[in-house]
This record gives structure tokens, sequence and C-alpha cells, in this order.
């Protein structure tokens, strides 16, 4: 039970995807310009990263690796994820029309997020069984909703705010994202690794 | 027509930014007297360095954006982020590490946002981070505090001063430096704490002393501002209260290997970050609710870093930490306004 909550502490925290590993930074600087959007895009990604996480350990372990074609995982990774994307857009579309708009062609692109392909690859290097690889997905997802939510609320008042004119919009952002990673550093040394 | 832009929070305090940076300045006198007696000359001087580097960066910026340069100075918030700068900082720390701390404080925490009022995140606090990931091994060395016995080394102004600035060619000083109370505590490996606070210098009742009274300082120009009412009760008791409850399960758990919440009180900076940098009006949760959660957030982060993470004191990180929150913390704690009776499930379905 131990490993799984460092699992989580690691991803959420220590290894942000975002902001100690620096993965999955379009939809970051692209979707955090307003804190209803953020989190109508954190529930669709952590959904999908969930899923692709434990379907991409499925396929490899129980299709890639019988038949030999180890090689083939990143492509099939890609597969699974694309399937999970359209998957998730089809029910979005269904269930709540507006967020589906509003996301517009950020839910398509979450396929090119590449903390999705990061999170299957590294389930691979690390080693993990099934369940860790749902919670490593799971935490993964969860530290990147949190620092999407929490940026998108300071985008919006870091918008009202005199930025001088050469550093207005994606520059303070991507500076703003910089601090906080330095914030994040903090937590260094929490899980051992 | 003549608009008076008032900005959130509305403090009860009748006095212009410039007065009540003044204030707060003042109010840090009494740990920096105790500090200047125990440590010597180091942060005095420390303190003048990076207020001269703060202003000046600050005259800087205003002069390229083109804007009143003396209207600005004189509110003497660039003076207030080199005050606390040169307060936190070790007090033989080079002068370079002050410069870079106060210069990244000035230029991109602050000014690249828009400056006085519109930063995100703690300057001072900033700064302090930058330098304590990039100089680990400057930032962790203190003097020995001057109550300790046998030490009658703290060095005089002009040897304080070759130390910070190598090329003012005064005699060289082999200062006696030691880890802090926290730094030694998080280091003490397999040893017990009694065993600990028996055998560690810097944890002798003498050495205790000096990091006490530093921090009781800190307390007493804490208490001060509140009598101004340059802040609320509610983030710097909210940080202490928090603090002291997830210490003191801990110890009453573990008393040997883990600190008692008086270590993690008075040991490091937990006085000045709670009354002197939580409750930076800008960074921090404006709501009485949100100041509330802020407050008590920094106080449980800085624990759980202090504990298990790398850094023995994280008030800085803490404070970076939730400045990142705030503005979500707020969204979720507007006070309704006056004279509206919305339950929180109408207000949802409104949505």
């Amino acid at each position: 039970m131990t490993e799984y909550a460092l699992i989580l502490i690691s991803t959420v925290f220590v290894n942000n995807f975002v902001l100690a590993q620096f993965l999955g930074l379009c939809p970051f600087m692209g979707v955090s310009n307003k804190l209803e959007t953020a989190i109508g895009m954190s529930l669709a990604t952590t959904f999908v990263l969930t899923l692709s996480s434990v379907c991409s350990y499925l396929v490899y372990a129980y299709l890639l690796v019988p038949l030999s074609l180890e090689y083939l995982k990143t492509i099939s990774f890609i597969l699974v994820i694309a399937v999970m994307v359209q998957f998730t857009e089809m029910v979005i579309r269904k269930v709540s029309p507006v967020l589906y708009r509003v996301l517009g062609i950020f839910l398509p692109l979450i396929t090119t997020n590449c903390a999705v392909l990061g999170v299957a690859l590294l389930n691979l290097k690390k080693d993990n069984t099934f369940v860790e690889s749902l919670f490593y997905g799971f935490g993964a997802a969860v530290g990147f909703s949190l620092v999407l939510i929490l940026f998108s609320a300071m985008r919006e008042r870091i918008n009202a705010a005199d930025v001088p004119t050469p550093f207005k919009g994606s520059a303070i952002g991507m500076i703003t994202a910089g601090l906080m990673s330095l914030a994040f550093m903090g937590f260094t040394g929490l899980v051992p690794n | 027509m003549a608009l008076l832009k008032i900005t959130s929070p509305h403090m009860s305090s009748a006095g212009k930014t410039g007065d009540v940076m003044l204030t707060v300045v003042l109010a840090t006198l009494p740990g920096l007297a105790l500090l200047t007696w125990f440590f010597g000359w180091g942060n005095l001087i420390n303190i003048a360095w990076a207020s001269l580097v703060a202003v000046s960066c600050e005259a800087l910026v205003i002069s390229i954006r083109q804007r009143s340069v003396m209207f600005y100075l004189t509110d003497y918030s660039a003076l207030l982020t080199g005050v606390l700068i040169g307060l936190s900082l070790p007090s033989l720390a080079p002068w370079w590490l002050t410069l870079i701390a106060t210069s990244f404080a000035i230029i991109f925490a602050k000014h690249l946002y828009g400056g006085m009022g519109q930063n995100p995140f703690n300057p001072a606090m900033v700064g302090y981070a930058l330098v304590l990931i990039a100089f680990p091994v400057e930032m962790t060395s203190w003097l020995a505090p001057k109550s300790l016995p046998g030490n009658d080394q703290i060095p005089s102004f002009l040897q304080t001063l070759t130390a910070i600035f190598p090329f003012v060619g005064g005699e060289a000083v082999d200062a006696f430096t030691m880890a802090t109370p926290l730094d030694t505590f998080k280091h003490k490996g397999e040893q017990l704490a009694a065993q600990l606070w028996a055998s560690e210098p810097v944890l002798s009742p003498s050495s205790w002393l000096a990091w006490q009274s530093i921090s009781a300082g800190y307390l007493l120009g804490g208490a001060y501002l509140l009598y101004k009412k340059v802040f609320t009760w509610h983030t710097p008791v909210a940080l202490l209260v928090a603090m002291t409850i997830i210490s003191g399960i801990f110890w009453l758990i573990d008393p040997d290997s883990y600190g008692s919440p008086l270590l993690h009180l008075l040991g490091g900076a937990t006085m000045l970050g709670a009354f002197f940098i939580a409750t930076d009006p800008v960074s921090s949760a404006t709501s009485v609710k949100g100041r509330l959660y802020y407050g008590a957030a920094i106080g449980i982060l800085v624990y759980i870093i202090r504990t298990w993470g790398n850094y023995p004191d994280a008030i800085a990180f803490a404070v970076l930490l939730m400045n990142f929150a705030a503005p979500f913390i707020d969204y979720y704690t507007q006070p309704r306004t006056y004279g509206h009776q919305i339950s929180h499930q109408k207000t949802r379905s409104g949505q």
C-alpha cells in the first residue's frame, strides 16, 4: 500500500510531469487561459491518461510480448491513445456540448500530449506492474490537473496585471511556469528515487 | 472624473503604501538587532547591500518603462524586499549571492509582472529560493552565535565586510561556522533526539538561546504590525497553529525521531515567515477564509518539507507553493455579497 502512496506522491509533487519533467507543456500553456476550461481539460486528460496507461500496459504485456513484437510498442501505444481520445471526445460531445466547443482543437490534441505517451513508455522503463501502471497514470494525471488548474487561476490574475508589452501573453506564462517549477523543487527528496 | 481605485485587501490602517512598507521595515528591527547581537555585523551589511541593489534595480526598470521613478521608489516596496532578503540570507553570504537573489527578485518576480501590487509570487522568496537551489553550500553556513561559550571569534565590522566583499582588502577572517538547528536536526541520522540535544553544540542551551531570541524578536515585530493593523491575524495565526498541531502530533507519536513543536516554531525562519513573508498582501490569498487556508497550508507544507524533504528550512518553498495556489483559493472562497442569501447549491446551478 505504501508503495502506491509513494507512486502517487512522486508523480503528483516530486516528479510532476509538467513542472519537473516538462512533459505536456502544450496543453499546459494552451488551455490555461480560463479556469473553467482548464478544469474540463483536466478531467478529460485524467480520464485519457489513466485509461491509456493501463491499456497500453495490457497491450504490451498480453499482445506485443507474446508475439515478440516489442519493437512496435511506440506505434501501438499511439494507436491505443488515439482510440482513447476518440472515445473521450465522443463522450464529451454527448455529455457536455458546451465543454466540447470550448475545448475545441485541444481535445483531439490530447493524442499528441507528450505526457500521455510519456506515461505509457515510462511504465515500461520502470517495469511497473498492472496496478502500478494504474497508479502511475492516475498520479501523472492528477499532477497535471493540479498545476493546470492552479496555473489557470493565476493566469486570470496575471492577464489583468500591467505586464510590460514584450512579456504579455505566453511570455509571462512561460516565466510563471518557470517560477512554479522553482517552487516545486522544494519537494525534492520527499520520495526516495 | 477621478476614479479612486481601491483593491483588496481592505485594510483598516489608513496609510499610504509607503507608510505601510516603512512600518514593516521598522517592525523587523527587534529581530534584526538580536540577529546582529548574536551573529555580528553580517546581516546589517547584507541588508544595506541588498536594499541598495533592490532600489537600483527598481529605478532601472522603472526608467526603462518610462514611468515616474520617484513616485515608485517612495512606496518603499523595493526597500522592504531588500531588507527581507538581507535578513534571510546567512550573515556571511558573499556579495554576489545577495546581488543575484535581489536583482532576480526585483526584475523577474516583480517588474515583469507589472511591479508593485501585481506580482503573483513574493519577490524576496523567489530570490531566496533561486540562490538556495543554485548555491546550497553558501546558503547553509551560518556563524556560530556569540552566546556560545568559547566562541570569542565573532568577526569585527571590517572582517565581516572583507568576508562579504573580498576586494575591500581588509584582514581575512577564519570564522567559526556551523549548521542551523533545523539543519542539524535534519541530518541527525539514527541518533535519538535527546542525544542530539545533549551532544550538538548548536543545540546547546547557549546557542539555542540565540535562535530562540531572534524568533522572539520577529514575534515582537509581528505583534507590533498586528497592533498597527498592517495585516489581520488570520494568516500568521493559521500558519503557527497548523504547524504546532502537525509537529505536535508527530512529536507525541515518536519524540525520539521528530522535532518538538518548539524546535519548529523557534529554531528557524518560522516567525519571520509567518509575520513578514506569508502576510504579503499582494501574493497571499485575500478573502478571510482564504487567508486561513493559505496560512494553514503553509504551516503544513513547511513541516512536510522540513521533515521528509531535502531542505531543512522550507519557508521559501512553502510560501511560493501557496502563492501559486492563492488565486485558486480566492476564486473558491469569495465572500457572498452583502444582502444576498444565495445558498451554495443555487450558485452552483446558476453557473
